[in-house]
Order: C-alpha cells, then sequence, then structure tokens
C-alpha cells in the first residue's frame, strides 16, 4: 500500500499472476518490507490485537448465526440452546460475548496510545479520524448484539438507547419509530437489529482497510514521535513486527481465555440471564462496561436534550482532536505539563466509568457532573492552552539516537496497566441495585469453585430429588431435558434411570390420525414439566407472584461485593453469587418479623430478600425430603444440595469448560514462552 | 568463532520451527470446535429416537408414509400378486442384486418397509406408480419394483431399509 512494489516473484505462475494482478507485491510492500520504527513498544501491538479480535467476533458471530433465531419468542432459548445442547457451542458463545469486551479493552489501550504518543497530529488526521468512525461503528455493532438475546438487560438497554433519539427536536418521535418498527421495542426491532449487526462487522471491516491504508502511507508514529530519517531508524516489518506483535497478540489470548474459561459471566449483568419481559424494568439498569463512561456523562446532565448531545459530543470531539491540540511535539514523553494532565484525563474516564454504574443519587451525581467537566476541559481547555504555552523537552534528533538513549517509562507503562485492569474490572460495580439489600449471602463452599471445580454427583442426585419433591410443585424448568440428566458433568445418572424418572410424567402429544390430542409417557428428549400452564395461571396460583422458571436462577441472581473485592473475584475466579444467594434465600426465612417491620398480606419475611417481603413461604423444614445416602436431612444441606443442582441446570457446562480451559491455558502459557524467546532471538540483530 | 556461530544457529533454527510448529498445532486445535460445531445438536439427535407405527389400519394393498429423523418411511401393506412379483425375479439381472427375502421381515413378507428417498439424487418416489408394482421417482424417472428394488433409471441402489423391528405382528418400531 506504499507504491508501486520492488517485489519480483521467481516462480513462474506467481509471475504469471502477478502482471496480472499485484497482489503478492501489495502483501510484500504492506506486511513484509513495510519499513517500521524500531523504537515501537508494546503498545503498538494493539493494532494487530484489534484485527485478530474483529476476525474472532466475525468467525464466531456468523457461526452464532448458523444457530440463533431472531424472534422475540425464540430468541432467549435459541441461545440458551446454542449452550447446552451444540458442540462447543458454550465455547463459541462466551468467546462471542467476551470476545467484545476484549474488543474494546484493545480499542481504549489503543486510543490512549494514541492519545498519549500524539499519533492523531499531522499527517495523521484522517488515520485518527478513521479511527473515531471504527470505534463509533462499534459502539453499535456491540449495542445491537447484546440486544439479540433478549434477555432483561437487552430490551431495556434497548428501549433506553432507542429513546436517547427521542431527544432530537421535531424528529425525535419519528427516528424513535423507525427504529422500533413498531409502538414499542419488540420483535421488528430485534429482526433488524439482528440484519444490522450481522452487517456493520464487515463495515468496520471496510474502514479497517482504510484506517490501515492511511496508516501505510503516513507511516507508523513511534514512542519518540520523530519521523524516521534514514534507514537505520527503521526495520522490515517481517520478522521484526510479526514477530513482536505475536508475542503481544498471544499474552493477550492468555488473558482473554482466562475470561472464556473461568469467568465467562464476570463482564456480564445476571438480569440478562432473565427473558425479556415488558412490563418490569430491572431495578437498575446498567449497560455494558465499555460504555459507562459516556453513560455517566448522559446522566450527569439534568436535560434531556443536553444529556444527550453532551453524550455525543463525548465521542465526536475526539475526531477534532489534531486540531484542538496544536503542539508540535507528538509524544507526551517530552510534554512534562501535558503527560500528567493525560494520566489525569484516564483516571476521570475510569471515574466516569465507576460512576455509571452507580445510581444515579446524591454524591454520584455531583461528582458524575464534576467529572465531566474535567473530561471535556481536558479536550477543549487543557489542550489548547497547553500547546500554547508548555516548553517541551528536547526532542531525540532521530529514532535511532531514541533506541540508544531509551530509559524506559516503567511508572507509566504500571499505571497504564492498572488502569486497563481497574477498567474491565468495573463491572462489580455494574451489578449495584438500586433497590435496598439485606445482609450479602454468606459464601459457601462449593465443589464446583475454583479452576479445577466439579459437581458432587450425590449433591446434585439429592438436589434433583429437592427440586422435585418440592420447588417443581410451584416452579417450571424449561430448559432442562431428562436427557441431560445422563450427561457427562451432570448429575450421573443411567439412562435406564433417566428413561424411568421420564415416564413418570404424562405429556400431551398429537395431533394423531384422527386429529386428536393425546397423552402419552415422558421420554427421554422431553423437558421437565411445568406445573402451570400458563404464566396468567402460575400468578393466579400464587397469590399475583408468577414463581420464576428455575433453569438459569443460579445465573441470573447476583449481589454486590463491593470495591475492591469484585476486582479480585476477577483473579480468584468467583462465580458463585448465584448459588450463596438461593442457599441464604433458602435459609434466611425468619417467622417473625423484626420490630417495626411491615409485612404485606400474603408474604412472608426473608433476611436475603430484597426488600425483605417476600412471596415465597419457607417451603423446606428438617426431614421433609429422604436422603438415602444418610446425608443429613437438615434444611441448610437441602438449601446447598438444591443450590449445587440449580448451578449445574444453569452451567451444564461447567465441567467441560473448566477443564479445557486448563489445557488451553498451558498450551497458550507453553505458546507464549516460545514466542518471547523467538521474538528475542529476531530482535538481537536489530540491536 | 565460526563454530559456535553455527551451532547459535542451529539452536535458533530450532526455535523457529518449535515455534511455528506449536503456533500451527494451536490453530488446527481453534478450527476444531467451529467444525464440530456444524454436527446435529443435543436437542435433534435426542428427537431422533425410535418411533413405534401400529400397522393394523393398514389394508392389504395400501401404504402409509411416517416422517423419522426428517425422513419418509414408507410403510407398504403388499398383495399377493407384489409378493410373488418380487420373488419371481431373476436376482442375478437387477443392478443392484437382492432377493426379497433380504428386503422384508422372515414371517411378515406382507410388509415392506424403506426409507422413501430415490437413491438417484434425493427426491421422493410415488408409491404404486410405475412399471414395476412399486415406485416411481418423478424427479428424473426410476422406478422400484414391489421390493424397492431399483429396475430402471438413472438410481444407482435399492431404496434404503432403515432400522426396524416387529414389536408385536401388528406394530413395529422403527430406529
Amino acid at each position: 500500500m506504499s507504491g508501486p512494489s520492488s517485489f519480483q516473484p521467481q516462480n513462474s505462475v506467481l509471475k504469471w499472476i502477478e502482471r496480472r494482478l499485484p497482489i503478492f507485491g501489495l502483501v510484500h510492500s504492506s506486511f513484509v518490507a513495510y519499513p517500521t520504527p524500531r523504537n515501537l513498544n508494546y503498545w503498538w501491538t494493539f493494532g494487530g490485537i484489534l484485527s485478530f479480535m474483529l476476525g474472532v467476533q466475525i468467525i464466531t458471530g456468523v457461526i452464532l448465526a448458523m444457530h440463533y433465531t431472531p424472534h422475540a419468542d425464540l430468541a432467549f432459548n435459541s441461545v440458551e440452546a446454542i449452550v447446552r445442547d451444540v458442540d462447543y457451542g458454550w465455547l463459541l458463545r462466551y468467546l462471542h460475548s467476551n470476545g467484545a469486551s476484549m474488543f474494546f479493552i484493545a480499542v481504549y489501550i489503543h486510543m490512549l496510545r494514541g492519545l498519549y504518543y500524539g499519533s492523531y497530529k499531522e499527517p495523521r488526521e484522517i488515520l485518527w479520524i478513521l479511527g473515531v468512525i471504527i470505534y463509533l461503528l462499534m459502539m453499535a455493532t456491540g449495542f445491537m448484539g447484546y440486544v439479540l438475546p433478549w434477555g432483561q438487560m437487552s430490551f431495556w438497554g434497548a428501549t433506553v438507547i432507542t429513546n436517547l433519539f427521542s431527544a432530537i427536536p421535531y424528529f425525535g418521535e419519528s427516528i424513535v419509530t423507525l427504529l422500533w418498527g413498531g409502538y414499542s421495542v419488540g420483535n421488528p426491532t430485534l429482526n433488524r437489529f439482528f440484519s444490522l449487526h450481522y452487517l456493520l462487522p464487515f463495515v468496520i471491516a471496510g474502514v479497517v482497510v482504510l484506517h490501515v491504508w492511511a496508516l501505510h502511507v503516513a507511516g507508523q508514529n513511534n514512542p519518540a514521535g520523530v519521523e524516521p530519517k534514514t534507514a537505520k531508524d527503521t526495520v522490515p516489518f517481517t520478522p521484526y513486527a510479526t514477530i513482536k506483535d505475536a508475542f503481544g497478540l498471544s499474552c493477550f489470548i492468555l488473558f482473554y481465555c482466562w475470561f472464556i474459561f473461568y469467568i465467562p459471566n464476570y463482564l456480564g449483568d445476571p438480569d440478562n440471564y432473565i427473558p425479556a419481559n415488558p412490563g418490569v424494568t430491572p431495578a437498575h439498569i446498567v449497560p455494558e462496561w465499555y460504555y459507562l463512561p459516556f453513560y455517566a456523562i448522559l446522566r450527569s446532565i439534568p436535560n434531556k436534550l443536553a444529556g444527550v448531545a453532551a453524550m455525543f459530543s463525548a465521542i465526536l470531539i475526539l475526531a477534532f482532536l489534531p486540531w484542538l491540540d496544536s503542539a508540535k511535539t507528538r509524544s507526551m514523553r517530552y510534554r512534562p505539563l501535558a503527560k500528567q494532565c493525560f494520566w489525569i484525563f484516564v483516571g476521570v474516564c475510569l471515574g466516569l466509568g465507576y460512576l455509571g454504574a452507580k445510581p444515579p443519587e446524591g454524591v454520584y451525581v455531583v461528582a458524575g457532573r464534576i467529572l465531566t467537566a474535567c473530561y471535556f476541559a481536558y479536550f477543549l481547555i487543557v489542550l489548547p492552552i497547553l500547546s500554547r504555552i508548555e516548553k517541551p523537552r528536547t526532542v531525540p534528533n532521530s529514532i535511532a539516537d531514541d533506541v540508544l538513549g531509551k530509559k524506559k517509562s516503567v511508572v507509566a507503562s504500571a499505571l497504564a496497566v492498572i488502569g486497563a485492569v481497574g477498567l474491565l474490572a468495573l463491572d462489580g460495580g455494574s451489578t449495584a441495585r438500586a433497590a435496598e439489600h439485606g445482609p450479602t449471602p454468606p459464601s459457601v463452599n462449593w465443589s464446583f469453585a475454583g479452576p479445577f471445580g466439579k459437581f458432587d454427583q450425590g449433591q446434585l442426585q439429592r438436589g434433583y430429588k429437592i427440586y422435585k419433591e418440592v420447588c417443581s410443585a410451584c416452579h417450571s424448568m424449561n430448559l432442562v431435558h431428562y436427557r441431560n440428566l445422563t450427561d457427562p458433568g451432570g448429575p450421573g445418572f443411567s439412562i435406564a434411570q433417566a428413561e424411568a424418572l421420564a415416564a413418570e410424567i404424562q405429556v400431551k402429544d398429537g395431533p394423531n390420525d384422527a386429529g386428536e390430542m393425546f397423552e402419552r409417557p415422558g421420554r427421554v428428549a422431553d423437558k421437565f414439566p411445568a406445573p402451570f400452564p400458563n404464566e396468567n395461571a402460575a400468578r393466579a396460583a400464587n397469590g399475583g407472584a408468577a414463581p420464576p422458571d428455575l433453569s438459569l436462577m443460579a445465573k441470573a441472581r447476583g449481589y454486590e461485593r463491593g470495591f475492591p473485592q469484585f476486582i479480585f473475584d476477577a483473579f480468584t475466579q468467583f462465580q458463585e453469587k448465584g448459588p450463596n444467594y438461593i442457599h441464604a434465600i433458602l435459609t434466611g426465612f425468619e417467622e417473625t418479623p423484626p420490630e417495626g417491620f411491615e409485612l404485606p398480606d400474603g408474604s412472608t419475611y426473608n433476611k436475603y430478600f430484597p426488600g425483605h417481603a417476600m412471596k415465597m413461604p419457607s417451603v423446606l423444614a428438617d426431614d421433609q425430603v429422604t436422603y438415602d445416602d444418610g446425608t443429613p436431612q437438615k434444611v441448610d444441606q437441602y438449601a446447598k444440595d438444591v443450590a449445587a443442582f440449580l448451578m449445574w441446570t444453569a452451567e451444564p457446562k461447567l465441567e467441560e469448560r473448566k477443564r479445557l480451559g486448563f489445557q488451553v491455558m498451558i498450551f497458550m502459557i507453553i505458546l507464549t514462552g516460545l514466542l518471547y524467546f523467538t521474538k528475542r532471538a529476531v530482535w538481537a540483530d536489530a540491536h | 568463532m565460526t563454530t559456535s556461530s553455527s551451532a547459535g544457529q542451529s539452536r535458533r533454527d530450532f526455535l523457529f520451527v518449535a515455534t511455528g510448529a506449536v503456533a500451527a498445532v494451536g490453530a488446527a486445535a481453534a478450527a476444531w470446535p467451529l467444525v464440530a460445531q456444524l454436527n446435529p445438536d443435543a436437542s435433534t439427535v435426542a428427537a431422533g429416537a425410535p418411533i413405534e407405527v401400529d400397522l393394523a389400519p393398514i389394508a392389504d394393498g395400501q401404504d402409509i408414509k411416517v416422517f423419522w429423523r426428517g425422513k419418509p418411511i414408507y410403510i407398504m401393506h403388499r398383495t399377493k400378486k407384489q409378493i410373488e412379483e418380487a420373488r419371481d425375479v431373476n436376482v442375478a439381472s437387477l443392478p443392484d442384486p437382492q432377493p426379497d427375502s433380504a428386503r422384508v421381515k422372515e414371517g411378515h413378507d406382507q410388509w415392506l418397509v424403506v426409507i422413501g428417498i430415490c437413491t438417484h439424487l434425493g427426491c421422493i418416489p410415488i408409491a404404486h406408480e410405475g412399471n414395476y408394482d412399486g415406485f416411481f421417482c418423478p424427479c428424473h424417472g426410476s422406478q422400484y419394483d414391489s421390493s424397492g428394488r431399483i429396475r430402471q433409471g438413472p438410481a444407482p441402489l435399492n431404496l434404503a431399509i432403515p432400522p426396524y423391528a416387529f414389536v408385536s405382528d401388528s406394530k413395529i418400531r422403527i430406529g
């Protein structure tokens, strides 16, 4: 992409092709001979990492679309069917859902690198603006993708974000109607979002080509911010940059795998494991973590139109950066004041992200306004003024000089790493609830916790017995089939046992040849029977509150662990909020509410239930269910067993995931080590 | 000096080859789930369980079509004439030689159970049509006899027989 190539193929077939389509020359001049500054640091590997992530998202996305059904009634269950029934479906789904987060982590690092080293300055303005366009497209794609599973957060996120456009004067309402294709968010909305979510990544790929083209015309910026002058300043892209990018990518994949295999739901919201319900808004709506800073800006402005305008301006202002910062010195390494302001700006962004996950009340609102002002001040006041008054330090004469006299800015790098970790860990704050919470559920020692955790088969069988004899009187379990009882990594029933259990129920089937429905004994392909024919019947029979489906309960409930615990949770792989909560609820009933608590009629007091007034009565009592294996027949034991069983129904591939994860981790550590030594061997020539 | 640098060279070469080989193994392993997901999923497999069919309502000379694993299964109650025609053929002269006895269950000669998919290109043949008192495929003119054997036309093989067994005299289990 940098002019006619000097590449001359030797092979006659290649020559024949090259004369007609100079594709080998293009690849050679762009990715082999292309001169790359020799002083690039690892922050420059994120461009390659982003290309890789775009590829991963497109490949896994195309595959997921083979199994997904974009219909409001079927979408939620089709996503669960992917995870439960498709070969490696759980892996593909977690690759894609965590891939979005990884994509954004990488893009934020890439953008901050550009900000720090002045990569937007002349002659790279168009390169930078193309990057801002890619970022906007990524945000649109990520948002529409989050809608597709059609959980509670999908639905209400779609409602809130589409309503942003209603702030536009005169045309707002019409635009929102066009987005919805109806009177509210519904099936037509889901259909068009699916179509656009499939389209936009290819648009991104197209803009990426322009972005790389512009990059190869202007050449890469570098940490010193001086242009290459002689051949001594550069090294050929292959093998030097290729192997360095490969090592950086390998480290990044290792990080990515940690999320996929050990904490796949860490960055997600438990509410999205509840199917979309247009009649109930979750207590606290939060977008995915990567939108939180902008969400905080939106909420800190009390006027609807001004808030929306501020939010979009916060992104669009980036496109004007080349003209807002007119300093001649590119790299902030040589701009002591700008450098300090940059790190303050990173702190402001993290702070806004934290506030975006908090309820918009009290001190959070004030802090949000201050940080919003700081955010805009950085671009509109700090950078324009600094570029006029700041006296930069002496810039090295050439890149070669920079390499010889190099001092590592270890502190800055370490700060940035901490920043990145903080950013991704922000999610813990996103589980904040506006409603008041009871005490935090105590942490139980689960056999399935940790990197080598496995379900206790006996416990799952006991849990199934409790579900069957107690819970199933009111709760359905629509995603679990009798055949699942024999699946590896489950309760370990034999096929004959599962067939016998299935045959205990009667299933409505038909129509037969005479056109009549009939009842037949259940088969292993049948799902667990629902106690009520429909939700209205369930509601009517239970004093107005329909007992929720239990299939995903252990992933659909969470509670706040607070800062800094939620950051440690990422390292200790804590993923057991759901079972802790279920155990706490089942053991948290109290006959008499505390002094002064007004208990509504038909409710039971529960220590751990949000709001404490629970429609479900205390259903477990000691010795209520008979255990054959000598396990104590106590409520606490019952609660633990059924919570473990529900963890299995929510995450049936947990054992397979952790087992494969261990193998992948070992492999990636070996590959990363080899790449490190290869990179050192290759670069040994260059120094 | 020369020897030590050539030793260093071969150590480096080994490192490069080892890294490349490990990376290639990783790429191949990563491709595996992308292909494996194309298999029928667990619910499809579970839905393909055996089915039972009651034969009592099928009169002499009639046939029914049932579906098993998404495939049409013809169950034909053959007449005496059809059975005789199927037996009176010189087996060696057939394109896909198979005696009638190999295509029905012993003692249940009147029942022909075949997968109703033409072995040419997968169309569904029409029962009781064609020149052989069996099946005729409208797509490309293949003709099958009353034992479901290919007699004429482009199809290479006889109609396939699904796995099935008689549960009782008037009931079969397919699968």
